[in-house]
């Protein structure tokens, strides 16, 4: 067997290595695929379903689709843009998004996804859900009103920490992360220094007394558009 | 040829977004040249005087009269804007909506932690406007043409709308002026 | 050690405390206790040593499984589409009014719950209502007084008074009043067979050649998909690792589908003789049928079968004297969600955890039930595959239509004279099919369930076999004074709550298209709607993680395409710049009723 994959992305010719996913290879190569849900060092939870392509022509995830010899896969086409548009205005609807003082903004991945598709506000109606904060633990507070149900902290929490002190709870719109305890998140064994606490892509799971650290203009995501890091990889 | 006008109002909003208008600093000079402003806070024209082109909203509708005048500037605007996070999705104030307004009213002038209100009185002269049930993004009571997102939005990014909306050229803003914050 | 303790630890124990048989465990508790309490979820999370909040997890998961407490009895009423033109509101007040309580409430002596429930596949016979494990079927006002009043003398749903149905319905074991309302009998599932002699062919030759006669005969998949049996088994076969599972789809919950209730319930042999074939063929020693909660009430007529196959070594060890073929078959019981249907969401369930849907791939036949290479089939997939190897390939290649041999059943329901369960040729045509239930002057036909498509009369020359008009086996006829947005809306409902919620499209897509169907039922909508469904639809059906995802917009895009004109003559455009939906109403009820003053700038 090769060690070599060679696939398109929108035409540009892409060599990945056996068992790597498409947005893996794209990543090496520096080409960006819009994504959310996934992180490097996690296992992909393929959930917020903004990394869709089309591969051979059918829909699949990059995140969790492998490479496979001559594919095609288209990424950044008008009509996937539409459809990741459509995504995002659905996961800002479903939440109470306050950016204005969130301590996420400006290092918002959801946030900035939006900035790089260019939505200047949704286009569906608000649903204003009523949504739980819990600030009973001493290092760490959790706001579900921002939550966008990545799996993160789950997969974080299970598979690296070794605690488990998240879990997806309910179904449908009314789907939810749940601590590990009766109630709080203080009754968890959760601890600011786990992979828990820092892979939020979001402002739901925040270390408290940091933030507004990086002043307006230089944080993570006021001048430079996600993905741009990505991008500059390409020779 | 006259100038065209344009119309400003601060609906449940801070002025925020308006003193942002005001941070367009020596090109509110230029905006002088390009039109003359109707109704609007900066002005004090209290009712519309014509037809306007360009209507700026600034706040959502969080009480009768606030819906009222949104309604005055559709009727009287060819171009409305949604100025700001809260014209766009309610933002601060519209944290009550999950909460019952009359939840509300008791927190702000009955229990809430630092009110001194021995007579337990809740605000209610006939000259109030009554409150809504919950905050209503612009876009809910009337159609809007444009969002511009931001607490406050950057005045370069207002200055850049308003040419933009005002000489007919499309709308087309660069990534670091789109902050919803 | 408390009553709970006490119980929770030998529920636990009797399942092995293994952590796998979780949904064994809440169902059990749930029954003892009526709910499954914080206090149960700490108590089982120890037993079988996992993360309470995983427990929680499950439990929040399934609609039979609640935290709070519900009454001793629990009354499901099935809202499905077609309960709903059986007249279920009525039955609806009715049930309201002799508890004296609200759906989704428990009478304040704490005995007696009253919820709804989407399809219980009940629906040739609707309205029909599940209390507790008992179907009851042909709902009147009456008979509700009558069941209201039976149950507040002993309140054990198993006591109550009615006739039985027909065939195995009537055993004691089943003690139903459901009817099979078999219609018409095929060639195939329903004719007079040669019980075993499929089987004793199978283990007469190779598993290769097994899965050869399979591919031979061009069966495909009866849930639906249609993806080629034969190929799935030889994936399966192929796949490395030492435990293999073949897994039995009983979990039939797409609304308007009840042809595996008929199966379940008169061939149930022929399925598990269907399922050891498997077994044989994919090297597989465990087989596991999921039955939907809602057939629980079949559960004991399966297992004494299953027991009657045991004692024949037609289940076991060197089964029928095959030396090293052992396979033994047992049943998992769901607790309400549709995703479970869905083959990997119903492994999950199978594994103890909520039914979330697996990442794809590994494909089950790689990576399925705990790891191990998996086929799971339909159950009328698994009958075939018993008559094929009792009759032999050609035999069934040579009916129904070209690329879908073999028959289909259908479950007919809705606005016709004859509803129930037919076992056709494929190839049948729409046309031909509402003549025979009778139902000449259907304005709409929906073909395989809400995830299928809901099509008019210009269609009705069409075929149901898989290069046209595929199904699962659903077929709900509407007559000419159906709305069919309301119809559309109303499936749309079922999916929003039937979402797992795992992905963003499905979980707020779904709850999206319901708003704007909506706003056009109210009279509200604007011809910019029609395309906003449109695209929102698409987006949900391309970028959705599942199939359930990938189907759900359904009902909105074929009726936007089939019944345009119903909504072009719903929605207005707007000229004033006012949004229609704003209700400033509704909006000062509260500031006016708190204020104790009516509004002035708004008087109308």
């Amino acid at each position: 067997m090769s060690d070599q994959i060679t696939f398109t992305i929108d035409g540009v010719s892409i060599k990945g290595k056996p068992g790597q996913t498409i947005l893996q290879a794209a990543d090496e190569a520096g080409i960006y695929i819009p994504r959310l849900c996934y992180h490097p060092e996690l296992a992909p939870h393929g959930s917020c379903r903004v990394c869709t392509v089309l591969v051979n022509g059918k829909p699949q995830a990059a995140c969790t689709q492998p490479i496979s010899e001559g594919m095609t896969v288209e990424n950044d086409t008008p009509e996937l843009k539409e459809h990741r548009c459509n995504i995002i205005d659905m996961l800002f609807i479903e939440g109470n998004h306050f950016c204005m003082f969130c301590e996420k903004s400006g290092n918002c991945e959801l946030q900035a996804v939006a900035y790089r598709l260019g939505i200047l506000a949704p286009k569906f109606s608000y649903l204003f859900p009523k949504k739980d904060v819990d600030a009973t633990h001493p290092d760490i507070f959790l706001d579900l009103n921002r939550c966008i149900l990545c799996g993160r902290c789950v997969e974080a929490s299970k598979n690296v920490d070794g605690k488990g002190a998240f879990e997806f709870v309910g179904r449908s719109i009314e789907k939810k992360i749940a601590v590990n305890a009766e109630a709080n998140l203080k009754d968890t064994n959760l601890a600011v220094t786990d992979k828990a606490a820092d892979v939020c892509p979001v402002g739901t799971i925040n270390k408290k007394r940091t933030a507004f650290a990086v002043p307006i203009g230089k944080r993570l995501y006021d001048k430079k558009p996600i993905g741009s890091e990505i991008e500059e990889r390409k020779k | 040829m006259a100038k065209p006008k344009i119309a400003t109002t601060s609906l449940a909003g801070c002025f925020g977004c308006h003193m942002s208008l005001l941070d367009i600093d020596e090109r509110i000079l230029k905006l002088i040249e390009l039109v003359d402003f109707d109704k609007s806070p900066v002005d004090d024209i209290k009712e519309f005087t014509g037809r306007c082109a360009v209507g700026l909203i600034e706040g959502g509708c969080a009480n009768e009269d606030n819906v009222h005048v949104l309604q005055e500037f559709r009727k009287h605007c060819d171009i409305l804007v949604a100025v700001g996070d809260c014209a766009i999705m309610g933002d601060i104030p519209a944290m009550r909506n999950n909460i019952p307004l009359k939840e509300c009213l008791d927190e702000a002038y009955l229990n809430g932690p630092s009110t001194y209100n021995p007579e337990k009185i809740i605000p209610n002269d006939k000259e109030l406007p009554l409150c809504l049930n919950r905050v209503y993004p612009c876009h809910e009571v009337v159609k809007i043409d444009y969002s511009l997102p931001g607490c406050p939005p950057n005045a370069d990014i207002l200055w850049q709308a308003l040419v933009a909306l005002l000489t007919n050229k499309p709308l087309e803003l660069p990534y670091e002026l789109i902050k919803y914050d | 050690m408390s009553e709970i303790q006490a119980e929770v630890k030998k529920i636990c124990q009797t399942c092995g405390n293994d952590r796998a048989k979780m949904m064994d465990i809440v169902r059990a508790v749930q029954q003892k206790f009526g709910q499954v309490s914080s206090e149960a979820m700490n108590l089982i999370a120890k037993c079988v040593g996992c993360h309470r909040v995983e427990v929680e997890s499950v439990v929040s998961f399934y609609a039979f499984l609640s935290k709070k407490p519900k009454g001793k009895v629990v009354i499901r009423l099935c809202n499905d589409v077609v309960d709903k033109m059986a007249g279920v509101d009525a039955i609806a007040e009715a049930f309201k009014k002799e508890l004296g309580i609200d759906f989704g409430r428990t009478t304040p002596d704490g005995k007696i719950s009253l919820e709804y429930t989407p399809c219980i596949g009940m629906c040739d016979q609707a309205p029909a209502a599940i209390i507790n494990d008992e179907v009851i079927t042909y709902l009147s006002t009456d008979k509700v007084k009558e069941i209201v009043a039976d149950i507040k003398k002993h309140y054990d749903p198993s006591k109550l008074k009615h006739r039985l149905g027909d065939g195995n319905n009537a055993d004691e074991l089943v003690h139903s009043c459901v009817h099979n309302g078999l219609r018409k009998k095929g060639q195939v599932i329903f004719a007079d067979y040669k019980s075993e002699a499929g089987l004793k062919n199978a283990l007469a030759v190779s598993p290769v050649e097994v899965i050869n006669v399979v591919k031979t005969a061009r069966l495909r998949g009866r849930g639906g998909a249609g993806f080629p049996t034969g190929i799935k088994w030889q994936f399966t076969r192929a796949a490395a690792g030492e435990k293999k599972y073949i897994l039995c789809n009983g979990d039939e919950g797409e609304p308007g589908t009840f042809k595996d209730r008929v199966i379940l319930t008169e061939r149930a042999d022929m399925l598990f003789e269907g399922m050891t074939i498997a077994g044989y063929a994919i090297g597989a020693e465990n087989g596991i049928l999921y039955l939907r909660g809602e057939y629980n009430y079949l559960r004991k007529l399966l297992e004494k079968i299953l027991q009657n196959r045991r004692d024949k070594n037609l289940l076991g060890k060197n089964i029928l004297g095959k030396q090293g073929f052992n396979f033994d078959i047992t049943i998992q019981v769901g607790a309400g969600a549709y995703i479970c249907g869905e083959e990997t969401a119903l492994i999950s369930s199978c594994e103890g955890l909520r039914g979330d849907p697996k990442t794809r791939p590994p494909f089950p036949a790689q990576k399925g039930y705990l790891e191990c290479p998996t086929a799971v089939n339909n159950v009328e997939t698994l009958c075939c595959v018993t008559r094929i190897l009792e009759m032999g390939a050609a035999w069934f290649a040579e009916s129904g239509s070209k690329g879908s041999p073999g028959t289909k059943l259908l479950s007919v329901s809705g606005d016709c004279k004859l509803p129930g369960v037919y076992e056709l040729p494929f190839g049948v045509k729409v046309k031909d099919l509402l003549k025979d239930v009778g139902a000449q002057d259907a304005q709409a036909v929906l073909i395989g369930g809400p995830s299928g498509q809901i099509i008019g009369q210009n269609d009705y020359n069409r075929t149901i076999c898989y290069d046209d008009l595929a199904t699962g086996g659903a077929v709900v006829v509407f007559g000419p004074e159906r709305n069919m947005i309301d119809i559309a809306a109303q499936y749309m409902e079922f999916f929003v709550e039937e979402s797992c919620g795992y992905c963003t499209p499905c979980r707020v897509g779904n709850v999206l298209l319901k708003k704007y169907l909506d706003k056009i039922l109210a009279g509200k909508g604007e011809p910019e709607d029609l395309d906003i469904l449109q695209k929102l639809g698409e987006s949900i059906k391309l970028t959705s993680r599942c199939g359930m995802g990938q189907t759900s917009p359904n009902p909105v895009l074929t009726t936007l395409k089939n019944f345009r004109k119903n909504y072009e003559s719903k929605v207005k455009k707007v000229s004033d710049g006012m949004q229609p939906t704003f209700d400033i109403r509704a909006a000062l009820a509260d500031g006016e009723a708190i204020a104790k003053r009516k509004s002035v700038i708004f008087t109308k």
